[in-house]
């Protein structure tokens, strides 16, 4: 669980973005929900915190491959492959970040 | 109609195709392509392919699974030769003809050459096929490197070989590189960046002749000096591929002309991508590539032009580390200011900056170094914009 910045330092349609291995993108979306999902693209290596955010889909700077928030899926093309989420938490305040464990990953 | 062919298998040409199935075309789906490969991402080929930080099947456009849904014939290293006066049947370099109803045309553009580029080590770089040769040479030791033209290709590929080790000069015909893009105050921050990433930026002289007598020894520029070089990369633009449509009745200048919709002058024929001179620009952005094709199919399958393309210009460049991105449309006369960030000794100083462009008070284009989110913002203002004066205007 990764305590990221207080509330109040991410307002409403902005990003902050996490520099674990790999990085993870934390939205605020106009509606005030937050969601976390892995930061670089999965069509090319783009910052998806650095990407468009509109209601509850990204979308990334360079080819415009959009991601849904809530379930990590693209919804369009370029991009076929899902990010993950991560669940995100707020305690006394402090927005938290809890890392979904890597499937699969190779020993 | 029961055929429809997409003459080009790049970018614009896989865009169409998928929009011509998303639109609800199901006959027959031929697609020609002159390059031997399945459509594959051309922006990667001046960086992280040619580093070597990624490999040919972070390229791939389009993998197995599309490729079986898309439902098309795929006639690759298949050259067209020519489109009849209908437009109605594509002539292929095999001998073999193609009847259709429709027609895309995503041809794309090549890369300009120079005089004498027949020498080892001359290299354009377009291809997968021109970048694996240059990769390959690239890696086989230390290079006095030349790079003709300070576009994006020539600014990427010089970051990236100087990246590999070696030592880089670009040589720029104007005064500064840039310019038509960026203009004259912003193209000079920008050409900071070549200095400040250890490349030589020569500027004001073009290219008088290649020397060497198998392989290149050096480049002879029209101010007389010559630089000594065993690699020349020559970025100088493109021209588009529209000899196959010389006897056709389309209109050609710089490309296929067509309409905001993409529509040329024969029905049922559209032009996308690289190779269409939209509304009086060749843009050869890649967002060109792929946001013409839903409007041009949507327009080829209607028989006329019911929609036109609405996205603002966007465009961006990575090179020596910094991320350049650049939206709207400037002109020459627009007023720029530095709207975030700063400058440093003309240069973008480390955080990057944004520069807003204007005209008769309204905001035209706006340029970042290394500030993709207040860029991101900027370019979501514009659009927005140019939206509500497009319902706003009779």
């Amino acid at each position: 669980m990764i305590p990221v910045c207080s509330l109040e330092d991410l307002p409403e349609g902005e990003s902050v973005r996490i520099e674990t291995t790999p990085p993870i993108a934390l939205f605020r979306t106009d509606d005030g929900d937050l969601y976390a999902i892995d930061d670089t693209c999965t069509h090319q290596d783009a910052s998806l915190s650095e990407g468009w955010l509109e209601g509850c889909l990204v979308e990334c700077p360079l080819h415009a491959a959009s991601f849904d928030l809530r379930t990590g899926r693209p919804t369009c093309l370029p991009a076929r492959r899902s990010l993950r989420t991560h669940r995100v938490t707020i305690d006394d305040g402090v927005v938290h970040v809890h890392l979904t464990a890597e499937e699969g990953t190779a020993a | 109609m029961r055929t429809l062919t997409v003459v080009g298998a790049s970018l614009a040409g896989l865009y169409a195709a998928r929009e011509l199935r998303a639109q609800g075309f199901d006959g027959r789906l031929v697609i020609v392509g002159d390059e031997p490969h399945r459509p594959y991402d051309r922006p990667p080929l001046s960086k992280d392919f040619l580093t070597g930080r990624a490999d040919e099947d972070r390229l791939v456009l389009a993998d197995d699974e599309e490729i079986t849904e898309l439902d098309a014939e795929w006639l690759l290293g298949t050259r067209a030769r020519g489109l009849d006066a209908r437009g109605r049947t594509v002539l292929l370099d095999d001998g073999r003809t193609v009847s259709t109803d429709g027609v895309v045309i995503a041809t794309g553009a090549s890369a300009r050459r120079l005089p004498g580029d027949s020498l080892g080590g001359v290299h354009t770089l377009r291809t997968l096929d021109d970048a694996r040769a240059l990769r390959d040479e690239l890696a086989c030791g230390p290079r006095q490197v030349v790079v003709v033209g300070g576009g994006f290709i020539g600014a990427e590929t010089a970051s990236s070989c100087t990246a590999l080790g070696h030592t880089v000069t670009v040589v720029e015909a104007a005064a500064l590189p840039l310019v038509p893009q960026l203009g004259a105050e912003m193209a000079s921050v920008c050409a900071a960046l070549h200095r400040r990433g250890g490349v030589d930026l020569v500027t004001g002289a073009g290219v008088a002749g290649l020397r060497g007598t198998v392989s290149v020894t050096g480049v002879e520029l029209t101010d007389g000096r010559t630089l000594p070089a065993d690699v020349v990369i020559v970025g100088i633009g493109t021209t588009p591929n529209t000899g196959w449509l010389a006897g056709s009745t389309l209109a050609l200048h710089d490309g296929v002309l067509c309409d905001d919709g993409c529509a040329t002058a024969l029905p049922q024929v559209v032009a996308v991508g690289d190779v269409a001179r939209f509304g009086g620009t060749r843009a050869e952005h890649w967002t060109s590539a792929t946001e013409q094709p839903r409007v041009a199919v949507a327009n080829l399958l209607a028989g006329r032009t019911l929609d036109t393309v609405r996205s603002l210009p966007y465009f961006w460049s990575d090179q020596y580390g910094a991320r350049i991105q650049f939206a709207g449309r400037r002109q020459d006369g627009d007023t720029v200011r530095i709207a975030e960030g700063e400058l440093a000794d003309g240069a973008p100083a480390d955080g990057g900056f944004l520069a807003r462009y204007e005209r008769d008070g309204r905001a035209t284009a706006v340029l970042s170094v290394d500030r993709p989110r207040p860029f991101m913002r900027a370019r979501r203002e514009l659009a927005q914009e140019e939206s509500r004066m497009r319902s706003a205007a009779p």
